[in-house]
């Protein structure tokens, strides 16, 4: 015979609160175990914006002149950390793809599970990991490409900040999208196919200043490229004359872009998650 | 224990569920059987508040699957067609992790979560990662993951696909044992012996609707009783042994001459079996097979859902 245990749903409002937070703090919990038992995940998810900052740090970069002159691999690292960010929204969207197709996200759904707690919990932890991919990669910047920040730590801290809630935001995009695939690498799919090349089509790699007029356009107002000046701005890195409104505000405009995206993302994402069907 | 009356779900175009009457009583088993999209699994996820029904009203463990689908999650185990564990954590973590989602205190978690494994074989596998199990390991620790705050009502849908047969008997073992114990059982299957061995009733779905629900006893009866089939040894047989099975049966015979065979339905069973054997051995006709037939639920199953794929084939 199992123990009889039972238990009711919240009394008070306050008790309610406390379950929807250690709800949040359980799934993050899962996360964090599904980490510690692949420990190399971290650093193979690197390898490739390893192989990208010395690429275009040391092959490509070698033919780039910055129109302002400057160092070309102080220029690149803020756009490779912000591609690591953007494309954290297709571990997300894989992540969770592979939990729809194994049944689990059904079985969170039918446990008394605060409304919204999955997805928070989730995007938390992924956060942390985003913060792991950033330290590693500046210390891969100061190592392999001599990268330096010029700024004070504040201003230092905050680009990562900024490019770390860039991040943020992209995870929800990517929990948005891999709630509508039927398995992982459609999820993988759907997101690195448009996202990858995306930031190419921004500031991340090459100045824009040599651009078609319209193609100029759409980099100038590619939230990535907002991102990428924010960061160069405050970690002191040379950059490129702004042309636009967003690039001539780089700060304001990245975390206009990030809150805005989060704002559109995450309350569909967690609308989709209440009615999605596992397959 | 489950209750549901005209429950509907359409999906775009295609109606799923198309009114369905549902009723099960505390402590047994309903198997719910049907070909695949006959409705089985919309109709699981609608008592487990995974999907609002369009129409119709059902009640689980006392609750509203719509009203009190808050307090119904704390009733009900639900364990669907995948073995939904994290393949990364251990089956330890695992039930913890899902111990926690149900807001037991911490330490609780891990007590049941040893308890469990321990009831389902799995203590010493504890600590390993749930993707070095077998998959009828990972179907207990399945199991385990639905039954951890004692639900008065557990679903299963298709908890055996998949199984090889040793694993399948397993879980039927631990399955009979929870029921035993008091758990409502609600379970979906296209394998006809499953309903049979474990459900006291079955509702037969096809294209969203319940078309038949009783005992399986009462299925079968209702497609057919038993019948005695004899197989002749030569074609000389046949005439004179169709005479020595009609002098001691009351009941008209089907003759297949190609197979040498002759089908007659029988209201006593076995000891219309022994008449009609005594009678051919008297007669000395040659024998090459002889038996009493009862339908199993593979024909029950086809009578009842063929009609629907004609008129399909028809359209």
């Amino acid at each position: 015979m199992i123990t009889m245990i039972t238990v009711e749903p919240p009394a008070t409002r306050a008790q309610r609160l406390r379950w929807a937070l250690s709800d949040t703090f359980v799934i993050a919990g899962r996360s964090y175990s599904q980490l510690r038992a692949q420990p190399g995940q971290i650093a193979a998810e690197l390898v490739a914006p390893v192989i990208m900052t010395v690429l275009f740090g040391y092959v490509f970069g070698s033919a780039i002149s910055l129109p302002g002159g400057g160092d070309y691999r102080n220029y690149l690292m803020p756009g490779i950390f912000m591609q690591v960010m953007a494309l954290s929204a297709v571990a997300a969207a894989t992540s969770v793809a592979e939990d729809m197709a194994r049944g689990i996200i059904d079985r969170f759904r039918a446990q008394p599970i605060a409304r919204g707690a999955l997805l928070a919990g989730r995007s938390l932890a992924d956060l942390s990991k985003d913060w792991l991919s950033l330290a590693m990669m500046a210390v891969c910047g100061l190592l392999i490409a001599g990268w330096r920040p010029r700024g004070t730590p504040l201003e230092t801290l905050t680009g990562f900040a900024l490019l770390a809630l860039f991040g943020y935001a992209m995870i929800w995009v990517g929990t948005f999208i891999g709630l509508f695939a039927k398995n992982g690498a459609q999820a993988d799919a759907a997101t690195f196919g448009w996202l990858f090349p995306m930031t190419f089509l921004a500031n991340a790699f090459v100045p824009l200043e040599g651009l078609p007029g319209w193609l100029r356009a759409i980099a100038d107002w590619n939230p990535m490229s907002a991102v990428v000046s924010a960061a160069r701005e405050l970690f002191g890195n040379p950059g490129s004359a702004a042309a636009s409104w967003p690039l001539q505000h780089p700060v304001t405009a990245s975390l206009c872009w990030s809150l805005l995206i989060i704002a559109v993302f995450a309350p569909l994402a967690v609308r989709r998650y209440r009615t999605a069907a596992s397959r | 224990m489950i209750h549901a009356e005209g429950v509907r779900k359409r999906f775009g175009t295609t109606e799923a569920l198309r009114g369905v009457d549902l009723d099960v009583p505390g402590g047994s088993v309903c198997g719910l059987l049907g070909p695949n999209g006959a409705g089985k699994t919309t109709m699981v996820r609608v008592l487990t508040t995974l999907l609002r029904p369009d129409g119709g009203s059902a009640r689980v463990a006392g609750c509203d699957v719509v009203r009190d689908a808050e307090r119904l999650r704390y009733r009900i185990g639900l364990a669907g067609q995948h073995a939904a564990v994290d393949e990364l954590l251990t089956g330890r973590r695992n039930l913890e992790l899902f111990g926690r989602l149900y807001h037991l205190p911490r330490r609780t978690a891990r007590s049941r979560a040893e308890e469990l494994l321990e009831r389902f074989g799995l203590a010493e596998a504890a600590g390993r990662p749930v993707r070095t199990y077998s998959g009828g390991m990972r179907r207990r620790l399945d199991l385990a993951a639905s039954l951890i705050v004692s639900p008065p009502v557990l679903l299963m849908d298709e908890p055996t696909t998949g199984l090889d047969p040793r694993s399948r008997l397993a879980l039927w073992d631990e399955l009979r044992r929870l029921v035993a114990e008091g758990t409502t059982l609600l379970l979906t299957t296209q394998y006809l012996d499953e309903a049979d061995h474990l459900a006291d009733r079955i509702a037969v779905m096809d294209a969203g609707r319940v078309v038949a629900a009783g005992s399986p006893s009462a299925l079968k009866a209702k497609v057919g009783g038993d019948r005695v089939s004899v197989t002749f040894r030569e074609a000389a047989d046949l005439a004179p042994g169709v005479d020595a099975v009609r002098g001691v049966l009351p009941g008209e015979p089907e003759i297949d001459t190609t197979e040498r065979r002759l089908v007659a339905p029988v209201s006593d069973g076995a000891a219309s079996l022994v008449r009609v054997a005594a009678a051919l051995g008297a007669a000395g006709i040659g024998v090459e097979d002889l038996g009493l037939r009862r339908p199993t639920l593979d024909e029950v199953f086809l009578a009842l859902t063929e009609a629907p794929v004609k008129e399909k084939e028809a359209a």
